[in-house]
């Protein structure tokens, strides 16, 4: 296991933890004052692909089998540049996999398991979407990029002069990548420094409402002023 | 983005139901329109919103045209367009009249 | 019996696909163009916007039962999510379990997140599957419909295949990644964008069916999408791998645990396998397969599924 991830798993967990990592994939538990939670995620920056999404999945159905009627908490540990970029992985139709583990993810939810994603590393589109953007309480680390895409390849595709962007990035969080900006915008709930007790605030997360507030946390942060009210006209409007 | 606000003296339909319909996509070439009812029985409002720049009498034109072809007195057309010819234009309006005496 | 000339599902805006597919004149929509909610972070961006920012949502009657219905335009920014777009999908899931919905109706038309306004998009498209699973949870069915032009890709990739049945017609596409997307980066050996060919064998509608990501393919006429969208709501038949989440039945982590290994089994294809052809030639299936109509088509997988 690379350093860093090494460094994480020992300051969250001082108590103690055994997680195993393989091909990418990160697996195992982790003892907290609380108890123990199960730990989940990828490492390196994977580019998920079907192997990883199944890894991951198996993982998550293995939780909640073993826990039975004691669902432990599950903590996801995010590091990925995106889904894999191949003409078999999408013949075999990655995005069912993906849709699979974000179906195994809601089944621990339901099943009464507290999701917990820290973003250590990299959280990007679609393999942020399949299961780390799906936790109950999402907490980005210090240098966490979260994003879809980088200005350059949106100004390429957009036709939106590149200085241009960079200047509206300066008011607006919606396009921009950075990890402040989610925090803005409540897809992500917390902005972790580096001098905090990790482990403490961990366990601060382990309660908590299951209930998706992040359109609310958005409206309420400034970052995303449209989503919760829009959703809201649909949901009781008139018409 | 260029907006436009023009009124025009046009005819009244009665038999036209007062209603809202919106006919067109916005997308490359093409444009959409809203209609609803509008302030005056013996004129019809456009608003235009354009991503072509400078065409304003063009504009004018085809939009003068439409309103001496078909009673739209008493109608607010609004217009999202992203770059459509003068004859998309046309052509997509007269389909929203269309629209709206056939429903 | 009354037959009237197909009308293209492919070619028909939004507003016609949910006309076609409704009982005549039963759509309320919610939000609709009047109220002008349109996207302020395309017009900051000095981008066209649009009166629905490209999506119609709101109820009407399917065969008489009480339906909620979504449809992307996908020729607006190719029916990308944004905020606006996505908060009205998410709001229309959950309006669904409050009026008891018969089903939820969702045609997909959509490339995934609009780039203008990529962060917001990201997220709402995550809320909209929280918002699906909650719908689901409630015991309403949500059936996807894939036959537009911009198909079912990226984070709506993903919630097409989150729903209870997904119908989609032969020049539907479903995928993650876009084919432009992958020669883009991996380079034109990897993934030629411009065959059109390989990319319907990659994507399309009969491979997708082939592989059990769809649940069956249609004409592309919207009548065959309000028929089988029908017969679909009233229970005939769903997803293998999609579970019904009320609480948590007690065959829910069973049914995960059999879509698990279904899945498995697919990834663990002979990793020569990089073209749809391939699967139909390991399946045992021949040339006949492009010629085999919807009907025909359906019908011979379903004798193999059996």
């Amino acid at each position: 296991m690379s350093m860093s991830k090494k460094a994480l798993l020992d300051r969250l967990f001082p108590a103690g933890h055994e997680v195993i990592e393989a091909g990418q994939v990160l697996c195992g538990w982790g003892q907290t004052a609380a108890g123990r939670v199960h730990v989940i995620g990828t490492t390196e920056h994977a580019a998920i692909d079907t192997r990883i999404a199944l890894a991951l999945s198996a993982a998550v159905l293995r939780g909640v089998a073993d826990d039975g009627n004691q669902p432990r908490p599950i903590v996801f540990i995010a590091d990925t540049q995106g889904q894999a970029l191949s003409r078999r992985e999408e013949l075999l139709g990655l995005n069912g996999y993906f849709a699979h583990l974000a179906r195994c993810v809601n089944l621990a939810r339901s099943a009464g398991h507290r999701l917990v994603t820290l973003i250590d590393g990299e959280a990007v589109s679609g393999g942020f979407l399949a299961f780390g953007l799906l936790a109950d309480v999402i907490v980005a680390l210090p240098g966490a990029e979260v994003r879809v895409m980088d200005l350059r390849a949106m100004a390429r595709i957009t036709r939106i002069p590149y200085e241009r962007l960079t200047e509206l990035a300066g008011f607006s969080p919606v396009f921009a990548p950075g990890a402040d900006n989610y925090w803005r915008m409540g897809g992500i709930h917390a902005l972790w420094t580096g001098t905090e007790d990790w482990a403490a605030q961990l366990q601060a997360l382990l309660q908590g409402s299951h209930e998706d507030e992040r359109a609310r946390l958005g409206a309420e942060r400034g970052g995303r002023k449209l989503a919760a009210s829009v959703a809201q006209e649909v949901l009781h409007g008139h018409g | 983005m260029e907006t436009l606000h023009l009124e025009l003296p046009s005819l009244q339909d009665d038999t036209l139901s007062p209603q809202t319909l919106l006919h067109g996509v916005v997308s490359s070439g093409n444009l959409e329109v809203l209609v609803e009812p509008g302030p005056d029985a013996a004129r019809c409002v456009f608003e235009v919103q354009t991503a072509a720049h400078g065409f304003s009498e063009v504009w004018q034109a085809v939009l003068c045209d439409f309103a001496s072809r078909h009673p739209v007195g008493g109608l607010t057309f609004s217009i999202h367009d992203a770059g459509a010819t003068p004859a998309v234009v046309s052509l997509r309006l007269d389909q929203a009249y269309q629209s709206l005496r056939t429903s | 019996m009354m037959t009237s000339a197909p009308q293209s599902f492919r070619e028909a805006s939004a507003r016609l696909r949910v006309q076609g597919l409704l009982d005549a004149g039963s759509f309320t929509e919610w939000l609709g163009p009047a109220r002008r909610i349109t996207s302020p972070h395309l017009a900051a961006l000095d981008a066209p916007v649009s009166f629905d920012d490209g999506v119609v949502v709101g109820q009407g009657l399917l065969e008489a039962q009480l339906v909620v219905v979504i449809a992307q335009e996908g020729l607006f920014n190719g029916g990308a999510v944004g905020e606006v777009h996505g908060a009205k999908i998410r709001g229309a899931l959950l309006r669904a379990i409050e009026v008891r919905a018969r089903a939820v109706l969702l045609c997909v038309d959509s490339g995934g997140v609009r780039l203008h306004e990529a962060n917001a998009g990201l997220i709402a498209i995550s809320e909209i599957m929280r918002a699906l699973f909650a719908a689901q949870a409630a015991g309403i069915p949500v059936i996807a419909l894939v036959g537009g032009t911009c198909g079912a890709f990226g984070g709506m990739g993903i919630v097409a295949r989150l729903c209870d049945a997904l119908l989609i017609s032969e020049e539907g596409r479903l995928g993650l990644s876009g084919p432009e997307v992958i020669e883009t980066v991996k380079g034109v050996e990897e993934f030629d964008s411009r065959d059109r060919a390989l990319v319907w064998r990659i994507t399309g509608g009969k491979i997708r069916r082939t592989l059990g990501e769809a649940t069956l393919l249609l004409d592309d006429d919207i009548a065959a999408f309000r028929a089988a969208a029908a017969k679909e709501m009233m229970g005939s038949k769903t997803m293998g791998d999609s579970p019904r989440q009320r609480g948590l039945s007690p065959d829910a982590l069973q049914t995960l645990e059999a879509a698990q290994r279904h899945l498995e089994a697919r990834a663990a294809l002979d990793p020569g396998i990089r073209d749809g052809q391939q699967v139909w030639q390991h399946m045992g299936l021949g040339e006949e397969v492009a010629l085999m109509d919807p009907a025909e088509f359906n019908r011979c997988l379903e004798a193999r599924e059996r």
